[in-house]
């Protein structure tokens, strides 16, 4: 299913001194399957964008449309709407309630209308997914790790079984081992079932290793929206607006600049060794 | 809809009444407030009308926004006057069925309708002008006496700026988590009382979670930083009464012997209050 | 003798049933003996439950050791008088930015710790206004903490240690809820006050890139010190910080690849820079 938002406006405190526009005239397509990057420096208006993906936030002006129809018109039924865009907030173990790991994660389903037993059934092959052992399944959620009690409130998203999975931040606050399994993990849930996923992240090292897509937001508009290699070319002004590209690129273009005949496109450490090693080679 | 709740609600601008001490505001407020209730004629509401004005004047805080406060306690102040209304006994005026509205009933209703208006405003004027920490370092110093019989002075007031300083934290906090159980299909909105009480555990569970998160993390942060109660504790700003401070609770101590003395001498026609 | 000094120490984190009875006890730390000097900054880097934070509550008298010995300028920490002096001389600064700021305005948060400590009023406004000065925080001393940055509100945190005129600042995962932005904030400011005023450092972090400042770097692992040494040695040694679950920076990693696959380039290569003139050289 494709989300698209068409000429999308968003106003803060409306009427008061206090007005902001948090987003400024957005068009932008989510198309379906793909793995789509947002990035931004603080206050560009990510975390509203995202929020008008679901429904949770009323475009001041404009549209969300869904498969081409208005998610805001009378009777389009936007509670279900909401349970497929699954929208994962950041820290979103600060969200979880229920006395068991598995009740949590039956919260989704069973808002959704299903019975206690498809529900549960639900919630297990989430909390599965993102490898939660079995033996964890009846302990309270506050019990576990703060990385557990991450894919614990991930799983509770999963377990509605969204076609489109937004995620703020999710690597937030987790070390370099549980950042990576995150990712890992969205990474193959995106692969396997064929699933759309938002990315928001801050480390554009990340993003160069997983997204296929980049939007880099700024000021409440869209700034970029390409491929991560050529958005990255844009570099300087990226960190115009507070962002980098990633190390490697940085890299490249000193090599090139100083007469080395690689490729300045380079963002992981994987395709920078290749190009190093050929153009070595070659001297 | 959260964002609605406003706490702390300071005006800032620049006048002798924000510049006062807050121990005269506090004392100030206090002695407004008995002055309300000593005034029953015309006399006495012209002088708790004009002292109110001109302060309010002096403050250069907008009339619109002393009268916000009211909105809260509309209804409250609606039901009090009918109730004067029609319990108060005195001179029939109408008499329907078994309801009978007497004159002094509507004098009482109408003289207790002002006051709780002017109550509400004067105490208005007060947190308007006054910063948050300003208004409990007040009242610290007012009950500091109390320290002697052992109540925890400093402690009571350390709770409140604590208190000030999540209130806003909690606030936003709590929608959040309310967007992210949305976000889990979850719904607020329909279905009877009982089952829209059920719908808040969601959002209650997780809330009180996380402040007791945030207040063991605060009481670690307080005791690396030395904090051991109000004892040998100095101060940053320490309360000092300015010359200000003295004039203005002259004009306090003469608005309110003023009140008495009207009370006393123009006691012409007799009014009945609340309950006589 | 360092200015923090902690000799074989242990640590174990006891849980007690209702009775007072002993039910399960989880060993933190296993025979830490790290040696700081004055003046100097070290970093302690490590994965999460690696017992670095642990460490990081013995260095300022918030626990005090099951096993073993901490000296902080000369004091034992597990003596009760030395409670108060110890967090005096060892300041300490947390993870969460909003849950340790105490005031409603900042420089009434900073003015918190030297008020605790009974310093006269006219010397808390002097030490208030340096402490903010040295932070770069001066233009915000009136303002609500609510309405700052992650990496301001750190740095208001950092002042308000600094006003209790520590001769140590510890940093606990001060980074680990900021934006890319927010912890090159932290970090330059914490370099500085290091090189500048000459406070002692101790940075506990997980994020590799920001030891790269340190004189010494400390790697834990279960609650054990696993590797010691300046940066330089330790990013040299790519498959065990690996293995100790931390986050390689790509260029370090590219580096050690290169290497690997028989480039002449040197071991601990810190930066961008580095890493281009070692493959210029090689031309």
């Amino acid at each position: 299913m494709s989300i698209t938002l068409k000429n999308v406006s968003y106003r803060y405190s409306t009427g008061t001194a206090e007005e902001i526009e948090a987003l400024k005239n957005i068009t932008l397509t989510i198309e379906d399957g793909q793995f789509i990057g947002l990035a931004g420096h603080t206050g560009s208006g990510k975390s509203t964008l995202i929020q008008h993906l679901n429904g949770l936030l009323r475009p001041t002006e404009g549209q969300v449309l869904h498969n081409g129809q208005d998610i805001f018109e009378k009777g389009f039924d936007l509670r279900t709407y909401r349970t497929k865009v699954g929208l994962v907030f950041q820290y979103p173990e600060y969200q979880l309630f229920e006395t068991t790991v598995l009740e949590d994660a039956c919260f989704g389903p069973l808002n959704q209308g299903k019975t206690k037993e498809e529900a549960r059934e639900m919630a297990k092959r989430a909390l599965r997914s993102v490898s939660v052992p079995e033996e964890l399944f009846e302990r309270s959620p506050f019990e576990l790790s703060g990385g557990q009690q991450r894919r614990v409130a991930i799983a509770g998203v999963l377990a509605m079984e969204p076609e489109v999975l937004v995620l703020d931040e999710p690597t937030a606050g987790l070390d370099p081992c549980g950042r990576t399994e995150i990712l890992d993990l969205v990474k193959s849930l995106q692969e396997e079932r064929k699933i759309t996923v938002v990315l928001v992240s801050h480390s554009m090292e990340d993003i160069a290793d997983y997204v296929q897509r980049l939007v880099v937001m700024k000021e409440g508009e869209v700034f970029l929206d390409d491929e991560p290699k050529k958005v990255f070319s844009h570099f300087e002004e990226l960190e115009e607006i507070g962002l980098s590209a990633p190390q490697v690129t940085y890299l490249m273009q000193d090599l090139s600049a100083q007469g080395f005949g690689v490729p300045t496109d380079c963002i992981t450490v994987e395709e920078a060794k290749e190009a190093i090693l050929k153009a070595v080679g070659k001297c | 809809m959260l964002k609605d709740i406003t706490l702390g609600q300071f005006y800032p601008a620049e006048s002798k009444i924000h510049a006062l001490d807050p121990r005269v505001k506090l004392v100030g407020t206090l002695l407004y407030v008995v002055s309300l209730f000593l005034f029953h004629n015309l006399a006495g509401f012209l002088l708790a009308t004009a002292f109110l004005f001109f302060l309010i004047h002096m403050s250069k805080v907008p009339v619109s926004y002393i009268l916000r406060g009211l909105k809260a306690i509309f209804i409250l102040m609606v039901i009090t006057a009918i109730f004067n209304v029609l319990f108060t006994p005195g001179t029939t005026i109408v008499h329907v069925w078994k309801i009978r509205i007497t004159w002094e009933g509507v004098r009482a209703a109408v003289f207790m309708f002002i006051r709780l208006t002017y109550l509400v405003m004067g105490t208005s004027l007060m947190t308007l002008t006054t910063t948050p920490t300003r208004l409990t370092d007040g009242m610290e110093s007012l009950m500091a006496p109390l320290e002697k019989i052992h109540a925890p002075v400093h402690e009571v007031a350390m709770m409140m700026s604590i208190a000030l300083r999540f209130i806003p934290l909690l606030v936003d906090e709590t929608d959040k988590i309310m967007k992210a159980q949305m976000a889990r299909g979850a719904d607020f909105e329909s279905g009877n009382f009982w089952r829209r009480a059920k719908s808040m555990v969601p959002i209650l569970v997780p809330l009180f979670v996380s402040a007791f998160r945030r207040a063991g993390d605060l009481a670690l942060a307080m005791e690396a930083r030395c904090y051991q109660g109000g004892e040998g504790r100095t101060k940053m700003k320490p309360l000092v009464y300015g010359r200000n401070d003295g004039k203005a609770y002259a004009v306090l101590w003469i608005y309110f012997a003023a009140m008495i003395l009207v009370r006393i001498f123009l006691n012409l026609p007799h009014v009945p209050l609340l309950g006589h | 003798m360092g200015i923090i000094k902690t000799n074989h120490v242990s640590y174990d984190y006891v849980r007690v049933n209702d009775e007072g009875v002993e039910e399960e006890k989880e060993r933190a730390l296993e025979d830490v003996s790290i040696d700081v000097y004055p003046g100097s900054f070290v970093a302690i880097l490590g994965a999460n439950g690696s017992g670095k934070s642990t460490l990081a509550r013995h260095l300022n008298a918030l626990l005090a050791p099951s096993e073993g010995t901490v000296w902080v300028d000369g004091m034992d920490t597990s003596k009760e008088e030395n409670v108060f002096p110890v967090r005096r001389e060892a300041g300490m600064v947390f993870q969460n930015p909003d849950n340790q700021i105490i005031a409603g305005i900042v420089e009434e948060d900073v003015a918190f710790g030297p008020e605790n400590i009974g310093v006269p009023t006219k010397d808390i406004w002097k030490r208030v206004e340096e402490a903010l000065e040295k932070t770069g925080m001066a233009a915000y001393r009136m303002h609500s903490p609510n309405r700052l940055s992650g990496g301001q509100k750190q740095r208001v945190a950092i002042a308000g240690t600094l006003a209790m005129h520590p001769k140590c600042i510890i940093l606990d995962e001060p980074t680990a809820m900021l934006d890319p932005g927010g912890r090159r904030e932290v970090i330059e400011t914490v370099a500085e006050l290091n090189e500048k005023e000459g406070v002692t450092v101790v940075l506990i972090t997980h994020y590799m890139e920001e030891v790269v400042y340190a004189d010494h770097v400390f790697v834990m692992q279960d609650g054990k010190l696993a590797m010691e040494g300046p940066p330089r040695e330790i990013f040299s040694k790519v498959e065990e910080l690996q293995k100790y679950k931390l986050g390689v920076p790509q260029i370090t990693l590219l580096a050690h690849e290169l290497r690997k696959s028989g480039l002449d380039i040197p071991e601990g290569i810190l930066s961008e820079e580095e890493l281009a003139e070692a493959i210029c050289r090689l031309r």
